[in-house]
């Protein structure tokens, strides 16, 4: 028994052995000057690659002390798994605003307070939005670098032979203009859509389109708010009406027929949708993919009963952080210093990667070189009611329960669904109990 | 004796039990990579058994498809092989191409096969509309997903049918000779002296084929991707899985998830020692009742 209970410790302590420890290092004093090698690990593939190397050159050029070595391609689970695993890099780049709760609570990445605070670093650079999306509980782990945000792409083609020469404003014209803007063939099959209403569709998702209505996710407290607020309903049973009105399986059958979203044969691309949700980068795409296709942009419609919210959107970006384990966390602190706060280098990565600058200086800098239809997600991002979706320590599950609950609610017969919603609360808090 | 087995209990060790004993007491903690666990107690298999849903109708798609895919590819496998045995010219030629499908990439064969039922421009529903049948939406329907991948699956069932193939070359001919002289239908040459003779084949492949579905990952998971239309989206492809309505949703899709998404990796551990607690009763319960099955000796 002896004997077992001293192999069971053994195993416990190596396995306890194995769990990462994050570094304590106390920063340097003001004025010292930061050297060294710093590993960033970064996402980015091809030519947005290239864009981030030309930048960093710049970065060595300016800090000749410093070396940087780049590794693009990696994503969050390998950038966690490298960091627990006491290998990571020192500066991470990820895609996902959701791993902020968790890289922040669990100390995977450093504190950059200490830091901020030393160099003296203007925070109210960033729209309010992105300074609640790159920290948590008040712990500033992460720094914003790019914006993506969202908007309604309409074929102005299609638009024209409907009779239309504006986008909708509000929810109700953009149901009515999406049932005259749809072309079905004599057996009924969809052959252009006016706008696909499927929440899974594209860019067309629960978090992107929520702030048309102001639906709230999570209470103060990181409980789900869906159950009680009365705009996931009001949002929900106009998306329902929508799609009954198509046919859920007829709307199934012409998306199942649509291009891949990231490839040239995207449906709006391809002139098969009159009007959909998408990033700003979609623009650089269509140029570049589709120039035949005469578009243009405009900010989402809004519900009906909320005129003031038009203008704003959905934003969130990319985060860059410094890992716990940094053997070199001053030089790795220049470095995200450089990328999200000097303007030279957000203009030259906006430029370069199509995404949105992240502060105010950049957004006025006359080296940005804007599309005409681009200007319409810098001022969606300026907006001040523009929303995220909140960060939290449990990632995105909260979103992706949502996500399963609308879609199997938008296929269904309809019905049920405030008591629906009210299970779905339950689901998710269950489910943000397991990982606190 | 014991310095002969040492290189095979070292390695026993160290790639099996070090790493389930792991398991089973990460499956009992809070962990999420980045800090210590954190020992919880049973709270993941309370989570699991009592809370989840998503757990239960990933078990119940993972059990749907080793209840069809399983004999559908035992199947599938055994026909073939049976039709090769018969063919008098060019079987060495006709044992390639039936085989060849097994060649192909699971990921490259399964985008494939989507982009071939695709319900709008693919040619298997083209070619029902020749007949006038109206095909069905196939990876995008929640009711016909699931058997969509059982036809991926009984496509390829190369590997099966060159052990079936070579079971069946192996079976004694005066046995069949004997029972045609006792008045046996082909039927009963079939059920009392093909079946008995293939009864460790079957057991392998039965027990094998438990084993690969109750880990079914790659066809489900890229299937669920490309049908959704967003098979090249660079962040959390995993999102994706389950398409359409979670109905190709596998238990170990759900394990990923919850490990490699979420980070809850002490739940993602109690999934995996009930996938193994599960994997392991099945394969003991086969071995136990398929001798009997195959009409052999208890």
């Amino acid at each position: 028994m002896l004997r077992r209970c001293s192999v069971l410790l053994a195993a416990a302590l190596l396995i306890g052995a194995c769990t990462p420890a994050p570094d304590t290092d106390e920063i340097a004093p003001a004025g010292q000057e930061a050297s060294g090698t710093v590993d960033f690990w970064h996402f980015f593939t091809a030519r947005e690659a290239d864009a981030i190397e030309r930048v960093i050159a710049e970065f060595e050029k300016a800090h000749p002390k410093i070396d940087v070595r780049v590794t693009a391609g990696q994503d969050d689970a390998k950038m966690l798994q490298a960091i627990s695993g006491g290998k990571g890099p020192d500066v991470g780049l990820s895609y996902s605003t959701d791993i902020v709760g968790k890289f922040c609570a669990s100390g995977a990445w450093r504190d950059l307070a200490p830091y901020l605070d030393r160099d003296a670093v203007d925070l109210s650079q960033f729209p309010e939005t992105l300074r609640s999306y790159t920290s948590y509980r008040d712990k500033r782990c992460a720094m914003p670098f790019l914006a993506d945000t969202y908007g309604l792409y309409y074929n102005k083609t299609l638009l024209a032979q409907a009779g239309y020469t504006a986008p909708p404003k509000t929810m109700s014209e953009l149901a009515e203009m999406a049932k005259r803007l749809t072309r079905r063939a004599d057996d009924g099959t969809i052959q252009v859509a006016g706008f696909v209403p499927l929440m899974n569709f594209y860019e067309h998702t629960p978090q992107h389109i929520a702030p048309a209505w102001d639906a709230q996710w999570l209470t103060g407290d990181e409980h789900s708010a869906i159950g009680t607020d009365p705009d996931w309903l009001a949002m929900l049973a106009w998306h329902k009406e929508l799609i009954d009105w198509y046919g859920h399986a007829n709307l199934q059958k012409f998306t199942a027929g649509l291009g891949d979203e990231f490839s040239a044969d995207n449906a709006f691309q391809q002139g098969k949708v009159a009007m959909a949700v998408d990033g700003e980068y979609r623009v650089a795409f269509l140029r570049d993919q589709a120039p035949a296709v005469d578009f243009a942009t405009a900010p989402l419609p809004v519900d009906d009963s909320k005129p003031e919210l038009y203008g704003a959107g959905f934003v969130t970006g990319n985060v860059a952080g410094i890992s716990a384990n940094s053997d070199n966390p001053e030089a790795s602190w220049e470095l995200v210093r450089y990328l999200t706060t000097n303007t030279d280098a957000i203009v030259k990565l906006a430029n370069g990667i199509k995404n949105v600058p992240s502060t105010q200086d950049a957004m006025e800098s006359p080296d940005l070189k804007l599309d005409e239809q681009f200007q319409t997600f810098m001022d969606i991002f300026a907006n001040e009611r523009t929303a995220t979706t909140p960060p939290n320590s449990a990632g995105p599950k909260y979103i992706e329960l949502t996500q399963d609950y609308v879609n199997g609610y938008l296929a269904g017969e309809g019905g049920g669904l405030e008591t629906g919603l009210r299970d779905l609360d339950e689901e998710i808090n269950q489910a943000l109990d397991l990982g606190r | 004796m014991l310095s002969f087995l040492a290189p095979a209990l070292v390695g026993i060790a160290v790639f099996f039990i070090y790493p389930l004993a792991s398991a089973i007491y990460f499956s009992f903690t809070r962990f999420d990579l980045l800090t210590t666990p954190q020992w919880v107690g049973t709270r993941n298999y309370a989570y699991l058994f009592t809370q989840d849903k998503l757990a239960w109708q990933a078990a119940a798609n993972t059990l749907w498809l080793v209840v069809v895919l399983v004999p559908a590819r035992m199947i599938a496998a055994l026909a073939t092989a049976m039709l090769l045995t018969a063919a008098r010219r060019g079987s060495g030629f006709l044992r390639t191409v039936f085989y060849l499908p097994a060649l192909a990439p699971p990921v490259a064969a399964t985008v494939t096969f989507v982009f071939l039922f695709n319900p709008s421009t693919g040619p298997v529903n083209s070619l029902l509309e020749l007949f006038g049948v109206d095909g069905p939406l196939w990876f995008d329907s929640p009711t016909w997903a699931k058997p969509s991948l059982v036809l991926l699956g009984t496509w390829a069932v190369g590997d099966l049918m060159v052990i079936f193939l070579a079971a069946l070359l192996d079976v004694p001919k005066p046995l069949y000779e004997a029972a045609a002289l006792d008045g046996a239908s082909s039927w009963q040459r079939f059920r009392h002296v093909t079946l008995p003779a293939l009864s460790p084949v079957l057991l392998f492949a039965a027990v094998t084929g438990v084993i690969q579905t109750l880990q079914y990952f790659t066809q489900a998971a890229v299937a669920a991707s490309v049908a959704s239309g967003e098979a090249t989206t660079g962040g959390g492809v995993s999102s994706t899985f389950g398409y359409p309505e979670q109905s190709t949703l596998t238990y170990p899709l759900h394990l990923y998830i919850a490990g490699f998404r979420y980070y809850d990796m002490g739940y993602a551990n109690a999934l995996a020692v009930v996938l193994f607690v599960a994997a392991f009763a099945v394969t003991l319960v086969l071995l136990l009742r398929f001798r009997a099955f195959a009409g052999g000796r208890k």
